[in-house]
């Protein structure tokens, strides 16, 4: 622990080197910080692409999968190949049973993947904290192909699309009506749909719901500083110049929906095609760095909350804040005028 | 700064009877502890490369088929080769009273027969790993 990590180990392809980085990352020790300054350089190069979906739907099947796939392209096509697998952590004890590596173990043997199970560790919306941390560690080992898994989500666990390029939402069949399919979400944010467990009766069903909704839907693109504003942000957005603003030519993507049954293989080829489709849709577009400079913006004002926090704690008086909480359970005062208190505000 | 135990629960060999498996992998995990689970029928060489992609502090092994005087050493050999001496490693299963000996000579830090309480080995582990004494 808190030895430094050995940068230049960990950027020529060193295995060890970069388990330990992940951990002191992970940990956000001294050490970990230090490796992101000095990775950052050299990340910002790999294609990220989140999976998501409900518990039981067949994630950590399909990223299996995909990153067989991956890893049989040509070789002048084929790049090493991450995996980010997120599981809950224990609301209780903290704990956490990581079980995602059970259904990759076809990927066992080759040196060009690399897979990383993270607990989530308090954080909701599907992924922990530091991992988008441990992504650009990845990112800089040079994994030109990053999946991420995340906890098995529901209606709004949407952090994923904030940080990949793609997102793949993965139903299983007979998941609701079709209201489910228009609400507001998860099914959103996809780039990519998979209806996976094909050979279920319902499957059809499912496809049906799936596509209807996405007949209602406009194709449009949103700017980035447009999703920031639906975010409680710590600073104005900084918008970057749109690469291409000619509205008659610019493309929309709309979202494919696939069939697939990952436990048999089946159906996978056409989803690794999609994936690679949207990558270079994006990059014709300028939507990468449209999507990176967001991401990037989103990190910093995550990391700004925290330490506002992390420094308001530091300066508080212990025993107002005692005080106050106390007058706040014995309903003397109201959430509202015990902010006010702390924040040094006049008593109404 | 948070520290976690991350701990490897692993079944090298053939048998396929995983209820210890899973159930030390739930009382670690109830214990505050970040447990990675790999399934069945992992060969020595699958356990050291997870070990060393998901940088685990111990590894805990659950045989029951008998084969732990031949799994075992090739997974130490597993180990080394990946530069992960610095693992625990500790055992489970059905292991008779005169292999433990040797098992420990190989460098096993625990061997736990049937009737082991989960407390034991939670309370194992944590010293293990946070060194505060020796088992």
């Amino acid at each position: 622990m808190a030895e430094s990590v050995d940068i230049q180990a960990l950027i020529d392809g060193d295995r060890r080197v970069l388990g330990q980085a992940i951990t002191e990352v992970e940990n956000d020790s001294p050490a970990g910080r230090e490796a992101l300054d000095a990775l950052f350089v050299y990340s910002g190069r790999s294609h990220l692409v989140g999976v998501t979906g409900s518990p039981g739907a067949g994630k950590s099947s399909l990223v299996n999968q995909l990153a067989l796939r991956f890893r049989s392209l040509p070789s002048e096509e084929r790049v090493k190949v991450a995996i980010v697998a997120v599981d809950p952590s224990s609301p209780f004890t903290g704990g956490a049973i990581l079980g995602d590596r059970v259904r990759m173990r076809d990927l066992s043997g080759d040196s060009g993947v690399f897979i990383r199970s993270m607990a989530s560790r308090g954080t909701l919306g599907g992924l922990s904290r530091k991992t988008s941390a441990v992504v650009q560690v990845l990112d800089a080992a040079g994994y030109g192909l990053i999946i991420i898994e995340t906890v098995g989500a529901g209606q709004s666990e949407v952090d994923i699309a904030r940080l990949a390029h793609t997102t793949l939402v993965v139903e299983a069949p007979g998941m609701g009506d079709d209201i489910q399919a228009i609400k507001a979400g998860i099914l959103e944010i996809a780039d990519i749909l998979v209806v996976n467990k094909a050979d279920h009766p319902m499957a059809d069903m499912t496809m049906r719901a799936l596509r209807a909704n996405l007949d209602l839907a406009q194709p449009q693109q949103f700017s980035v500083v447009e999703r920031l504003h639906h975010r409680n942000m710590a600073f104005e957005p900084v918008a970057i110049p749109d690469l291409k603003n000619d509205v008659d030519s610019m493309e929309f993507w709309t979202p494919p929906i696939f069939k697939t049954v990952s436990t048999k293989g089946e159906g996978i080829d056409p989803v690794v095609e999609a994936i690679r489709n949207h990558s270079a849709f994006l990059k014709r577009n300028g939507q990468w760095h449209q999507r990176e400079a967001a991401r990037l913006q989103e990190e910093l004002n995550d990391l700004l909350f925290t330490a506002f926090a992390t420094q308001w704690r530091r300066s508080i008086d212990e025993t107002l804040v005692a005080a106050v909480v106390k007058a706040l359970m014995e309903r003397k005062i109201s959430p509202y005028q015990a902010l006010d208190q702390l924040m040094g505000k006049n008593q109404r | 700064m948070e520290r976690k135990i991350r701990v490897l629960i692993a079944k090298p060999g053939l048998d396929g009877h995983d209820r210890g498996a899973k159930l030390i992998a739930r009382a670690l995990r109830d214990a505050g502890m970040e447990v990675i689970y790999t399934g069945l029928r992992q060969t020595p060489q699958m356990i050291a490369e997870a070990a060393l992609q998901e940088d685990v502090d111990i590894v805990g092994l659950s045989i029951l088929s008998g084969a732990h005087m031949g799994l075992v050493p090739r997974l130490m050999d597993s180990m080394r080769e990946l530069d992960l001496q610095d693992v625990y490693i500790f055992l489970g299963g059905i292991i008779p009273d005169e292999d433990v000996p040797a098992l420990l000579e190989m460098g096993v830090k625990a061997v736990y027969g049937p009737g082991t309480s989960t407390e034991q080995v939670v309370s194992d582990v944590r010293n293990l790993v946070l060194g505060e004494d020796k088992v």
